[in-house]
């Protein structure tokens, strides 16, 4: 995806958001950490834009709600999660660059609850490549990018990587580790 | 099969903590500024966690945490309980006066025990410098000291320089005034590590009785029992605190009284005591730290410990927070 590609998809999901929601009322978003939190904020940006209004924006670092760290044997770099209003009985729409295995969104709906009870929880992503492992979709979509389990996709944004774009990395060879 | 598996599920998204490959966190003399800064960051998110209704995340669930103490604490031993809970773990406490070491049990024995009921982290501290790293080298268990000897507190610095740094910021060339028991001072020593690897200017205060050997005067390095980082030292603790960006207070054990090491308490309180006088001398936003518990009257003027300046009671919280840190770290390393 080019920074076209991306630009026009954000828009597209804030219209989508609007017209599922009819309205933003009580919508809030919540960005994951690391890309999920400028693309919330993009969102946002958009929704002002059409509607007219200022959506809510937080943060969420799901690396403490994790279950498949300690089997890789890795921790994840952690930032503090910022949910900025009281989330009871809002519609929380989590933001995430890559939909993947869906294990991320598992933990994220747990960190989640741990700030309040929402009245609905809906997700949005950039890309989604396909290979869940658990009963998770997403309710809007940028692009459906079906890929190889060996392969990686990057997406990089202005505010994190200095540019918009979204790329698939060659598949990694046998025995190769990803750096 | 598993290495397929591995493969399948390593998230694109997860960013790796980038330095922390160590197994144990004996001593901050052993961290490199990145690995400082990177328990500091993690400390945040950390904080965060116990701002909420209910602090409790489930990153260690599962696991069990063991605080072996040899000597007697209450801060340490309940601020690692409430750490080590904070993130889902289970925690048992075992006072080594109640247990089988007074069956004369050996160290290596107990921590033998320790790792056969099945857990991964040993929290201890030691009346023996050195201690937990003789358990460290004996064990697969994740080993956090907690204060060995008159030799090291890492996470009593750590939660210092956590502190230090939310107040002040970048600490190079912040001078940071350590007064008191310099000698049996597990806390001045490890801070000095620390807050010298991040650029802060470290002068040790006290008089030449409570001054280790190697800084004491008429004493070199080389006659040091344990070593210690670039650090100045001044006797004179009006001259010591002039300008000083920070000023910690040291515990005065009472105990070592009984060792004729100082003359009087009142001649102590007279020339080393914190009170209001002294601090105007420092700068006027200096932060005041002691490690606790405080003797107040003695080491610290009772007005000092609660002036605006003090961060005492959020070094007790910070400490929580840089202890669930440490937790977090050390058993991300081995599964």
């Amino acid at each position: 995806m080019t920074a076209d590609d991306i630009r026009r998809a954000v828009r597209r999901i804030a219209h989508e958001i609007i017209e599922r929601n009819k309205g933003v009322q009580d919508v809030v978003l919540v960005g994951m950490r690391t890309r999920g939190v400028p693309l919330a904020r993009r969102l946002a940006d958009a929704i002002r834009q059409f509607e007219g209004v200022e959506v809510p924006v937080g943060a969420l670092d799901v690396g403490l709600y994790r279950d498949d760290l300690p089997y890789l044997g890795l921790r994840p770099s952690l930032q503090p999660s910022d949910i900025p209003i009281d989330i009871d009985g809002k519609r929380v729409v989590l933001v995430d660059d890559v939909l993947y295995t869906g294990r991320t969104i598992r933990a994220a709906l747990d960190a989640l609850m741990d700030f309040g009870r929402p009245g609905q929880v809906q997700l949005a992503v950039l890309v989604d490549r396909g290979h869940r492992e658990l009963p998770i979709r997403a309710d809007y979509v940028g692009k459906n990018i079906p890929t190889s389990r060996r392969e990686e996709v990057q997406v990089r944004l202005e505010e994190v990587d200095g540019r918009d774009e979204v790329v698939i990395v060659r598949p990694r060879e046998e025995g190769e580790h990803e750096g | 099969m598993r290495d397929d598996a591995r493969e399948q599920a390593r998230p694109t998204s997860v960013r790796e903590a980038p330095a922390w490959k160590r197994e144990h966190l004996l001593d901050v003399d052993e961290l490199t500024p990145e690995e400082i800064e990177l328990v500091m960051d993690t400390a945040d998110a950390m904080r965060e966690v116990l701002s909420r209704e209910v602090p409790r995340v489930p990153a260690l669930r599962g696991l069990t945490v063991v605080n072996l103490f040899y000597e007697p604490s209450t801060r340490t031993r309940a601020s690692f309980e409430l750490a080590a809970k904070a993130l889902g773990a289970d925690v048992v406490n075992i006072a080594a006066e109640q247990s089988s070491v007074k069956k004369g049990e050996s160290l290596l024995d107990t921590v033998r025990t320790v790792e056969a009921l099945g857990a991964e982290v040993l929290v201890m501290r030691h009346w023996q410098s050195g201690a937990p790293y003789l358990a460290a080298r004996h064990t697969r268990l994740h080993v956090v000291n907690a204060g060995d000897g008159s030799h090291a507190h890492p996470t009593q610095a750590l939660l210092d320089i956590y502190t230090i740094r939310r107040h002040l910021g970048d600490l190079r060339g912040r001078k940071v005034v350590i007064v008191g028991d310099i000698a049996h001072s597990r806390v001045a020593r490890s801070n000095a590590w620390g807050l010298t690897a991040l650029g802060a200017q470290v002068v040790l205060c006290g008089p030449p009785t409570l001054l280790p050997a190697g800084l004491r005067p008429g004493t070199s390095m080389d006659d040091g029992e344990v070593a210690m980082p670039p650090v100045q030292v001044e006797m004179d603790l009006d001259k010591a605190i002039e300008g000083a960006d920070v000023v910690m207070a040291l515990r005065l054990q009472r105990e070592r009284m009984a060792g004729g090491v100082l003359p009087s308490l009142r001649e102590y309180v007279r020339l080393y005591q914190i009170n209001v006088q002294r601090l105007a001398r420092a700068r006027p936003d200096a932060l005041v730290m002691h490690p606790g518990p405080m003797n107040e009257g003695v080491e610290i003027a009772p007005e000092v410990a609660r002036s605006a300046q003090s961060v005492i009671e959020e070094q007790v919280t910070n400490g929580v927070a840089v202890r669930m840190a440490v937790l977090y770290l050390l058993t991300g390393g081995k599964a």
